[in-house]
């Protein structure tokens, strides 16, 4: 070899490599989906449900625009300052094109400036509070806000003879962002809340909360307490004889939720809720969905799963819209405005607040083939969250 | 409002039970066991696989926990805590957080990280009504059981051999084993029955205060409330503390539900600023 091939060569082989691997990267280059879930601690259970969701459309999609799909999960541990450093790991050293999970307010609320400052488009799949959108221009939501699932309830609650109810909550934002709108909509419906209790977060007892509730003699109890306490909640209330007092309870899906409402047995039983997601919808595309659910993960998905797949459709449609290289702001607009079929029924997001729009469903509490499952007898559709419509 | 005083007992008797085997190894045997907590929810995960799995009888059942988890007590204290007795109260903080969380990564994986209930016969569901006072049959049975437990515990510390070769063996254990008392064995039976007293709260608590693995750190604070309130010395001074801390908490929720979760707080503050050793502690021990 003389010398002028040697140069020839060292010349050529920085264009030869480009051209090798500019068409590789289009079409190959993965689609990372930066998750963080709260896969340990007392949220757990959240992150289980949404990483089998997003695990199982992963599979059944294994390619979004031509790109391979590659979820890398992050556990938060519940706590709000992991989720922060876990964002920006994920955002800088793994160069994400998405963020996605976010299991409480405080985690979505400390990834946003991430997102707003590296221009990646982040999906809450569960984090309810109203405010969560306004963070940054790059949260979108595809679970549920308080205020949406409360209202049609309030409002059925009007229309169906409840005149004076007592609202229990659980002290922290969801659970004040319920009571108020409930609060607002019996009012203007005429209706009067005698009594607004809040729970402690960790409360162990809720024997005082329902002595008093029982004695101002409502026509209704609301409740929204966290899925987990809300079963205990649910049998001390029939346990303290409300029921047989001629008092109705009325909750908020979450206290019902899929992922334990067989546990909760008789108590359960007739109980009203509102909520986007019921395991039992009554759709062809719900069907598949809770059967592919079950079949991989070996649980009954909840509305947590519902918010985790569909922040995968959300993610797919809008890449596959942008096409080749979809990232950043591209990705962001193309998912404004998005609408589509969901397991819960049809859903969309709102351009202007990238909120979820979707059917707030009136379900009451049946035993089906031997299992609880709320089952929906009235639909409010296209909700759009009444917190940004109001402000 | 004799329905809140009821319901305050109740859930008294369950703190009781839950701690006072805290009380009993801090106390007398000087060791600080944060994992306590872990054991009473062995308990509550023993009566689920027992009464929902195996199908035992909810009562028949309760027994079995206790001896379930006493066993698993004496087995830890063999190979574990027998380790620790001598080492610095820093380390055994540091050694039973260690096995809190342990614990709680097993049952999490073992059982999933949601909240359980165990299957209470429908007998002991419902409320019946004496005197205007409305009172739940469950809640009724904690208080029995609970009672005849503290009962038991009192007389078998202060009245029988046992107790006093306990008493003496904590006092000093050279002497104690001078005596010919044989202080490990000693030990071992006393660490056993704390901690199935423990496991028994777990199952009969479960009920009140749910089930899940967070349960350990969760009444972790609630246990050692009771202990400083009550004193460290005597199984009544947990006792009267636990009532003390049940009504209060109860009732205090139930007549100021805006301040609710700060009065168990406020009502510990009040009782060491009086009695810093707590109500029956003795003052200057230890």
């Amino acid at each position: 070899m003389n010398r002028r091939t040697l140069i020839l060569g060292a010349a050529g082989l920085p264009l030869a490599q480009a051209a090798l691997a500019r068409p590789a990267l289009a079409q190959e280059a993965p689609f990372r989906i930066g998750l963080i879930l709260s896969m340990t601690g007392p949220f757990a259970s959240t992150g289980k449900q949404i990483e089998a969701a997003v695990r199982l459309y992963a599979r059944q999609n294994s390619a979004f625009a031509g790109r391979p799909v590659e979820i890398l999960l992050r556990d938060d541990g519940g706590a709000a300052d992991a989720t922060r450093r876990l964002a920006q790991e994920l955002v800088v050293n793994e160069k994400v094109s998405a963020l996605a999970g976010f299991v409480l307010t405080p985690h979505a609320l400390a990834a946003a400036p991430i997102a707003a400052r590296a221009r990646v488009p982040m999906v809450v799949m569960s984090a309810a509070t109203a405010t969560v959108t306004e963070a940054s221009p790059f949260v979108f939501r595809t679970s549920q806000t308080t205020p949406q699932v409360t209202v049609p309830l309030a409002g059925w609650a009007a229309e169906n003879g409840v005149r004076k109810a007592v609202t229990v909550v659980s002290d922290y934002g969801p659970g004040l962002d319920a009571e108020k709108w409930f609060g607002q909509r019996l009012g203007a419906a005429g209706g009067t809340v005698a009594e607004a209790l809040r729970v402690p977060l960790a409360n162990p007892d809720f024997a005082p909360f329902l002595q008093r509730a029982r004695d101002a003699a409502p026509d209704a109890v609301f409740v929204f307490v966290p899925a987990g306490v809300g079963s205990i909640f649910m049998k001390q209330f029939a346990e303290r004889g409300l029921k047989d007092a001629g008092i109705r309870l009325i909750a908020l899906g979450d206290v019902l939720d899929d992922d334990i409402l067989n546990g909760m047995g008789e108590p359960a039983l007739g109980v009203i809720s509102s909520h986007h997601y019921s395991a039992a919808h009554d759709s062809e595309a719900n069907r598949r969905f809770v059967a592919a659910f079950r079949e991989a993960a070996g649980m009954r998905p909840n509305f947590m799963a519902a918010g985790g797949y569909d922040g995968m459709t959300l993610l797919r449609m809008a890449a596959e819209k942008v096409g080749a290289g979809a990232a950043g702001q591209a990705l962001a607009d193309a998912m404004k405005g998005m609408s589509w079929e969901s397991p819960r029924g049809p859903v969309s997001i709102d351009a202007a607040t990238r909120d979820i729009v979707q059917n707030v469903y009136i379900r009451r509490v049946e035993r089906r083939e031997g299992e609880l499952y709320n089952v929906e007898f009235a639909t409010v559709p296209a909700v759009k969250d009444p917190a940004k419509a109001a402000g | 409002m004799l329905t809140v005083l009821f319901d305050g007992i109740a859930y008294g008797m369950v703190l009781f039970i839950l701690a006072c085997g805290l009380a009993v190894t801090l106390g007398l045997m000087n060791l600080v066991n944060l994992a306590h907590g872990a054991f009473a929810m062995a308990g509550g995960y023993a009566a689920l696989v027992l009464v929902n799995a195996w199908g035992v009888p909810f009562l028949a059942a309760l027994p079995l926990v206790f001896l379930a988890t006493a066993a698993l007590g004496a087995v830890m204290e063999r190979t574990l805590y027998a380790q620790v007795y001598a080492r610095s109260h820093l380390d055994q903080v540091l050694f039973s957080v260690g096995l809190i969380f342990m614990a709680m990564a097993v049952v999490d994986y073992a059982a999933g990280p949601s909240q359980q209930f165990v299957r209470i016969p429908d007998a002991l569901r419902g409320r019946i009504e004496v005197a205007g006072v409305g009172m739940g049959i469950y809640r009724l049975l904690v208080i029995g059981i609970c009672g005849a437990v503290a009962l038991a515990l009192h007389l078998a510390l202060a009245r029988t051999r046992f107790g006093s070769q306990l008493r003496a063996a904590v006092d000093d254990a050279r002497v104690a084993r001078g005596l010919g008392i044989d202080v490990g064995l000693i030990f071992t039976v006393t660490f056993a029955v704390g901690s199935g007293l423990a496991g028994l709260g777990g199952a009969l608590g479960a009920d009140i205060l749910g089930l899940d693995p967070g349960f350990p750190l969760r009444f972790m604070i609630y246990f050692l409330i009771v202990v400083t309130v009550g004193g460290t010395a005597s199984i009544p001074g947990a006792f009267l503390a636990s009532l003390l801390l049940g009504i209060a908490d109860v009732a205090g929720k139930y007549y100021l539900p805006s301040m609710g979760a700060f009065i168990i707080y406020g009502v510990m503050l009040a009782v060491l600023v009086w009695r810093p050793q707590g109500l029956f502690g003795r003052a200057g021990a230890r």
